[in-house]
């Protein structure tokens, strides 16, 4: 259908101007109030409490989206929100990295409020066209679409009957539609879900950028805990935002000289060392797959082991030569990382699009460790295709992957089956059947409709249809809160265990990834030491989230200085450039002291957001023994050698003469000990009771001590 | 015997950083070597004995998403 056609069955539901602003020091001081079940449109302040407590992005996605919602909303209630917000740093394209948009809602599979960072041109233009935030609140009755014109200063609410539902198609078509021509597809950006978000619980949201040179749009992934089930649950097709005239200096920084120094000094690092410490610029972040199986850290066979012989077949060598090579894949101006790389002329060989071509965003190393070696699937094309069809259908693929390994093993011990899974052969390594799963999945039919409810709901739903062992499947199921693992394997480190487990929104690595300073380095080697450490970086790492800023020009590329430093974990350059570009932009005077503080203040208010929500508490903060060590006989053999060891040095268990199951169970129960006396440290170090509620005298103590946050803490107290 | 990140490890003689970091497959690319405190540039990898009862840090960078 031609472009014309589809704008043409369009109904104008809503209409609103707004008078175009200013950004000072890198807000817009204003957000755009959305609600699509009644149509209002509006414009909110930003207040200084805001920016003091909340400083943006995800900062101001919580605060909005505590005071949308009560104790009793649920996910797919009409006061849930969807909020997006960029930041105050967000939008310059003086430092790499500076593009991220942050996206809050309530999840469908957590029930908490929900995190997720995504790159791609949303955010900032949304900034330059006068909001720091968007909310979307209510539920449509039929599907629509919001378009911003950040030129005109128009919004509307436009019923949308025809268009595509999958991204790929629906992203074209839009940015066809609202470009005034093809020099203006520069300045849209789309967000939209996919046809397995009407379905699944793990739906994600796809924000697009239109690549200049492949005269195509790219998707980059709002992927975790489901915000694209809630978007499609309210019935939006998509929200569009133009702006056209992109600077470097929109920001009106306080100190744009400081910015433009401390970018140039990054830029340079780029160019030098990027091929030798990362290869970024050459295969994204696939860079580490060979790396993480060398370090038996790669999860194969659902997290069972952490490297497997035929990991070659997916290296990033492999995929080095997939990936189209030599172009500036930035997901925002001005990031010589570069790492958002893509497949060109991709040919799929399954499902609605088979046989045509295609741009495949990817593969992330996730895509390649969840959809690839946690599955048993060391076939690149099918990663390749997963990755599409994960994409397009809107199915986060770190949940996709970590769920699929979860009813992989079930299928394989016969807790479910071929009748129960309507003929699928669910066998580790069954590429064929994991893509059938997928389009039922988007199809919403048959078995795939089910495990498209996450790795949680098929437990409750194995044990209480098909009489699994309810033990048994808590141990191998990946999830915690809700939220499935993302793809490292923790065993033997305790410290990511707790990067895992003691985290806000769940099992994903944004909040800490510790593995080698605990357990390669050793650098670690007290509870006291890892408190520390599940302190700084979960406090330090939050903070890209409330400035629109991406983590990896942090520590992805390294300094050449750095290795003279105390604390060359923290890569401490690369934290003080940030706190001049802060400083730079917002015309503050913070240092790496106060940077840290405003991190835990949003951090503490979202423990306390998950407390109020009816979680958040030491219960919630449990792993599945999967994380920990061996479940399984199998496990424990294929590194019977270090358990054996751990026993004798560690637990003073002489494993001599035992059997494989007394050792697993002397194992087991110093290790589930060990996460029990982290958590005592880790909570203690954070200001929180035992039981891990944040104290008064904390929240006090570091400025987050409002009425409300009061109200719900002192009755957990 | 050497002391490698805290740990004892087995020392042999002859043992360069580079066979160290063969043995223990350390193929990260970004890592940080001291004996003794003192820093070993890279390019000095292969040429740069260690001895028995050295104190070997070989600092893995982060990693990880």
């Amino acid at each position: 259908m031609s472009i014309e056609k589809l704008k043409s069955a369009h109904k104008l539901l809503a209409e609103y101007k707004y008078e175009l602003g200013k950004i000072e020091k890198g807000y817009t001081n204003r957000t755009l109030y959305i609600n699509v079940g009644d149509n209002v449109i509006k414009e909110k302040p930003v207040t200084q409490l805001m920016k003091d407590k909340f400083i943006g992005g995800k900062g101001f996605g919580m605060y909005y989206l505590w005071h949308a919602v009560t104790p009793e909303t649920k996910w797919n209630d009409p006061e849930n929100e969807i909020v997006i917000a960029s930041g105050p740093v967000g939008g310059i394209t003086q430092y790499p990295g500076a593009g991220k948009s942050l996206v809050c809602s309530l999840s469908p599979l957590t029930g908490m409020p929900m995190d997720s960072n995504v790159g791609g041109y949303f955010g900032p233009l949304l900034k330059f066209s006068g909001f720091d935030a968007l909310e979307l609140q209510g539920k449509a009755d039929k599907d629509i679409i919001i378009f911003i014109d950040g030129n005109k200063g128009t919004i509307s609410i436009e019923e949308a009957p025809e268009e595509a539902i999958d991204s790929h198609i629906l992203g074209e078509q839009l940015t066809e539609m609202y470009a005034e021509n093809e020099e203006d597809k520069r300045n849209i950006s789309v967000v939209s879900a996919g046809s397995a978000a009407n379905h699944a619980y793990i739906g994600l949201l796809n924000f697009t950028f239109y690549d200049v040179r492949r005269k195509q749009i790219r998707l980059k992934q709002a992927g975790r805990g489901g915000i694209g089930t809630v978007f499609r649950n309210k019935n939006i097709k998509a929200v569009v935002v133009r702006f056209a005239g992109v600077k470097g200096n929109l920001n009106n920084a306080a100190d744009q000289g400081k910015i433009n120094k401390t970018g140039i000094k990054l830029h340079k690092e780029i160019h030098d060392f990027d091929a030798q410490q990362c290869r970024m610029r050459q295969v994204g972040t696939a860079n580490i797959i060979e790396v993480m199986d060398q370090y038996d850290l790669l999860p194969t066979h659902n997290y069972k082991f952490g490297a497997h012989p035929d990991t070659y077949k997916i290296s990033s060598k492999v995929f080095t030569g997939m990936i189209t090579q030599n172009t500036p894949d930035g997901c925002w101006y001005g990031c010589s990382l570069s790492c958002a790389k893509a497949v060109d002329h991709f040919e799929l060989k399954t499902g609605p699009y088979k046989g045509q071509k295609v741009i495949v965003d990817g593969p992330e190393y996730e895509n390649a460790a969840g959809l690839g070696s946690n599955c048993g699937i060391f076939d690149p094309h099918a990663v390749l295709e997963l990755n599409f069809y994960c994409d397009t259908y809107a199915v986060d693929t770190i949940s996709y992957g970590t769920m699929t390994a979860f009813v992989m093993e079930c299928y394989e011990n016969g807790i479910i089956n071929k009748e129960i899974t309507g003929g699928l052969k669910l066998n580790f390594g069954n590429a064929e059947a994991s893509l059938e799963m997928l389009h039922q999945m988007a199809r919403g039919e048959g078995f795939g409709k089910l495990a498209g409810l996450g790795v949680r709901n098929l437990k409750k739903l194995f044990i209480e249809q098909y009489g699994a062992d309810p033990v048994f499947l808590n141990d191998i199921g990946m999830e915690q809160k809700g939220l499935e693992f993302s793809e490292y394997m923790p065993k033997e480190s305790l410290a990511q265990q707790g990067g895992y487990g003691l985290t806000n929104k769940g099992p994903q690595h944004d909040e800490a990834w510790l593995i080698f300073m605990d357990m390669v380095n050793n650098q670690l080697p007290t509870f006291e030491d890892k408190a520390e450490a599940l302190h700084y970086f979960p406090m330090f790492r939050t903070w890209f989230g409330l400035n629109g800023l991406c983590k990896l020009p942090w520590n992805d590329i390294v300094p050449e200085g750095n290795k003279h430093s105390d604390e060359p974990a923290k890569i401490p350059e690369h934290v003080q450039n940030y706190v001049d570009i802060f400083n730079g932009v917002t015309g503050k005077n913070i240092d790496k002291a106060q940077l840290i503080v405003q991190s835990e203040r949003v951090y503490n208010f979202q423990r306390i957001f998950n407390i109020r929500m009816g979680y958040g508490k030491r219960i919630h903060d449990a792993i599945p023994y999967r994380a920990m060590g061996p479940v399984t006989v199998e496990e424990y053999l294929s590194r019977a050698e270090r358990y054996d060891g751990q026993l004798k040095e560690l637990v003073g268990f002489n494993p001599e003469g035992k059997s494989t199951e007394e050792k697993m169970a002397a194992l087991r129960a110093y290790r589930e000990d060990q996460y029990q006396k982290l958590t005592d440290a880790v909570y203690k170090r954070r200001g929180w009771t035992m039981d891990g509620v944040p104290t008064v005298e904390h929240l006090q103590s570091i400025g987050m001590d409002l009425p409300e946050v009061i109200e719900v803490v002192k009755k957990h107290l | 015997m050497i002391k490698l990140n805290n740990r004892d490890y087995e020392w042999e003689v002859g043992l360069t950083v580079q066979r160290l970091l063969d043995k223990k497959s350390f193929t990260y690319p970004k890592l940080i070597i001291k004996i003794n405190n003192v820093l070993v540039p890279s390019e000095e990898y292969a040429s740069t004995i260690i001895k028995d009862g050295d104190d070997v840090k070989v600092i893995h960078l982060l990693a990880g998403g």
